[in-house]
């Protein structure tokens, strides 16, 4: 059963997910002469991510705030699925927009299903709906149910209070989410554990967040959309990360997503991505003449040595070409392989660990596709990102 | 000589009497006049929970309003503050040209003593709430309302519950006093023969004992209600 069906099974209307408009919205406190957030405008298109990152001070938590109204807009607006937060009551606004802080908020107070059951209870739940809800949560997150609904939060890891943190913002299937640093306060392998399953998490239920950070590799990692505010809560650019780190807007992006930014954007493709090089594959006893063909038509001088399933044994030497047939001759083994789906920056790491300048591309049945060169890289880093991926699209799948 | 200290023992020991004149402990004596500490005794636990609970009612109110009204906890802590250093028997006779001699002079003065303590505790268990689990719980979506109750009071149980012990101990101690009142309890019984040590030490036992059981009794109550504490341990 997915979480829509769970939630939908009551009266209240629970939509999967809410398009976001910010419309000229501003944030001025008084006696200040900034105002904290500036004239903020962006669109967020349903079951999107889209990142507010920047550097401290530069209104991304007030941002964000203002959205489910714990900071009133001073001027401007903000449209939830077309209607103004301003028109709806705080509390009631706030119980259908799930929210998510770095340091988590759980009551230490109630039980981990008490905790999750929050907003249920104030929507007046039945018991019964809410119990099963909480256990189902619990199996969303990776917890497992009967372990973990009893226990208070002092008697959970830290990486096991952020799950439960999620759960509870997920409660009642809001379709938006306001997601403030909730992955900060943990140490960065559980880190980068948590956001592949958050990102794995959100392919299944496909909400509409608000996502903030001041890490821009978190923020290209986590974003369909990444929104870069600089001091003032002005924003500096509004685009999704491959396009960001291709024409940062100016200086102060251009600083902000640091001087890698190109290696950055390796991150963001897959191997599958790129046009590799065509490549002379070779079986034992074919005639030479065949291969001589192929190696004419090949982007690589070198051939491969395939064995009958198409999966590669290793580059051919002269030696090989020599006779009428195909030898095994190898001037050295195929290594590294890489994987179809192997993310660019991992390929490019396995060519150097190897000091290789080409490896074989292999696809899930370990037939070889094609060659991955560092021209091949280099000439994808000055190419336009025409259709790079997010990041929630590069998470793996579950073993 | 030492035969004269045997028998003089021996004669003690077979006549109370000899025991009260000697100003001694006397276990006979005490089994005789037990009686007359049952009316004073329950007379005490009156005094001290009726003031007691009267107090927290009180205290409990002005913290609640002052919660969200930060600038209110400073007048009422120096009110309830400079209640606290009236001197008790001081009090217990200023009031009675307004309230007369009896109960009400003696729960009036009590009732003034707990409140700082209390007022004190429930304020401090208030604030020390963790900002973050309000945040979430504002940000759920929780009203004002929903949040004091549902939240920060079960949170600041402890604190509030350990003001409550503070307060009924010390208000055992001073109702011993508040027969200078006209309002007896133990204090009474053990100012009639205040030179005569059976007496000093069963009057003055009682209070103890009655100190003690309020405390354990709310200890208890508070592990009833925390039991989220002893998990985190």
């Amino acid at each position: 059963m997915s979480p829509t069906d769970a939630a939908g099974g009551g009266d209240e209307t629970i939509h999967s997910a809410a398009t976001l408009e910010f419309r000229q919205a501003t944030k001025r406190y008084p006696g200040q002469d900034e105002p904290a957030v500036d004239a903020l405008s962006l669109e967020v298109p349903a079951g999107e991510i889209c990142v507010l990152v920047g550097p401290s001070g530069c209104g991304k938590t007030t941002a964000m705030r203002m959205v489910n109204r714990m900071i009133d807009i001073t001027e401007g607006d903000i449209l939830l699925d077309g209607k103004s937060v301003r028109e709806r009551p705080p509390a009631a606004l706030r119980r259908e927009i799930g929210y998510a802080i770095q340091q988590i908020g759980l009551f230490p107070h109630q039980t981990i299903a008490e905790n999750i059951g929050t907003v249920p209870r104030l929507l007046g739940w039945p018991k019964e709906r809410i119990r099963s809800r909480v256990d189902e949560l619990l199996e969303l997150v990776s917890l497992d149910p009967h372990e973990t609904r009893d226990r208070y939060p002092a008697q959970l890891s830290g990486g096991q209070r952020q799950r439960v943190g999620v759960a509870r913002a997920l409660a009642v299937d809001p379709p938006l989410m306001l997601m403030d640093e909730p992955f900060g306060a943990i140490d960065p392998i559980n880190r980068e554990r948590l956001q592949n399953e958050f990102l794995r998490l959100q392919r299944e239920i496909r909400k509409t967040i608000v996502f903030v950070t001041h890490d821009i590799d978190e923020a290209i990692k986590m974003g369909d959309r990444i929104a870069v505010l600089q001091t003032g809560g002005r924003l500096a650019q509004y685009a999704p990360p491959a396009e960001l780190l291709m024409y940062p807007a100016g200086k102060f992006v251009e600083d902000f997503v640091g001087a890698d930014r190109a290696l950055k954007r390796l991150a963001l493709q897959r191997v599958r991505d790129i046009d590799l090089w065509k490549v002379a594959q070779i079986r034992v006893g074919e005639p030479v003449s065949e291969a001589r063909a192929k190696l004419r038509d090949a982007d690589i001088s070198i051939a491969l040595l395939v064995d009958e399933g198409g999966r590669p044994t290793g580059w051919l030497s002269d030696e090989g070409l020599a006779g009428e047939r195909a030898k095994e001759a190898l001037r050295s083994r195929a290594e590294p392989v890489i994987d179809l789906d192997d993310v660019l920056r991992d390929a490019l790491a396995n060519l150097l660990v190897a000091e290789t300048r080409y490896a074989p591309v292999v696809d899930a049945e370990g037939r070889v596709v094609g060659v991955l060169s560092l021209e091949v890289i280099g000439h994808f880093l000055q190419e336009a990102p025409a259709e790079s991926r997010t990041g929630a699209e590069l998470v793996e799948e579950p073993e | 000589m030492t035969f004269d200290l045997i028998a003089q023992l021996q004669t003690r020991e077979r006549t109370g009497a000899g025991c009260v004149a000697e100003n001694g402990f006397c276990p006979d004596w005490i089994a005789d006049n037990l009686d007359r500490y049952v009316d004073p005794f329950w007379q005490h636990v009156y005094l001290t929970v009726v003031s007691v609970t009267i107090g927290f009612a009180i205290a409990f109110t002005l913290a609640v309003i002052a919660h969200r009204r930060r600038w209110l906890v400073a007048p009422v802590a120096a009110f309830t503050g400079a209640l606290y250093t009236i001197p008790s028997v001081a009090f217990f006779f200023l009031l009675q040209p307004l309230t007369g001699r009896g109960n009400t002079t003696a729960l009036i003065a009590l009732v003034s003593y707990t409140l700082l303590i209390i007022f004190r505790n429930v304020i401090t268990g208030l604030a020390a709430v963790p900002d973050e689990a309000k945040d979430a719980a504002r940000g759920m979506g929780l009203t004002e309302r929903q949040l004091l109750w549902r939240i920060e009071m079960p949170l600041a149980l402890p604190e509030i519950l350990a003001g409550l012990r503070i307060a009924s101990t010390t208000t055992v101690g001073l109702a011993a006093l508040a027969f200078f009142a006209g309002a007896g309890g133990l204090g009474a019984v053990l100012e009639e023969q205040a030179f005569f040590r059976s007496n000093v030490v069963v009057a003055g036992g009682l209070a103890i004992l009655l100190a003690a059981a309020l405390d354990l009794i709310i200890l208890a109550a508070q592990r009833a209600l925390t039991p989220w504490r002893r998990a985190a341990a």
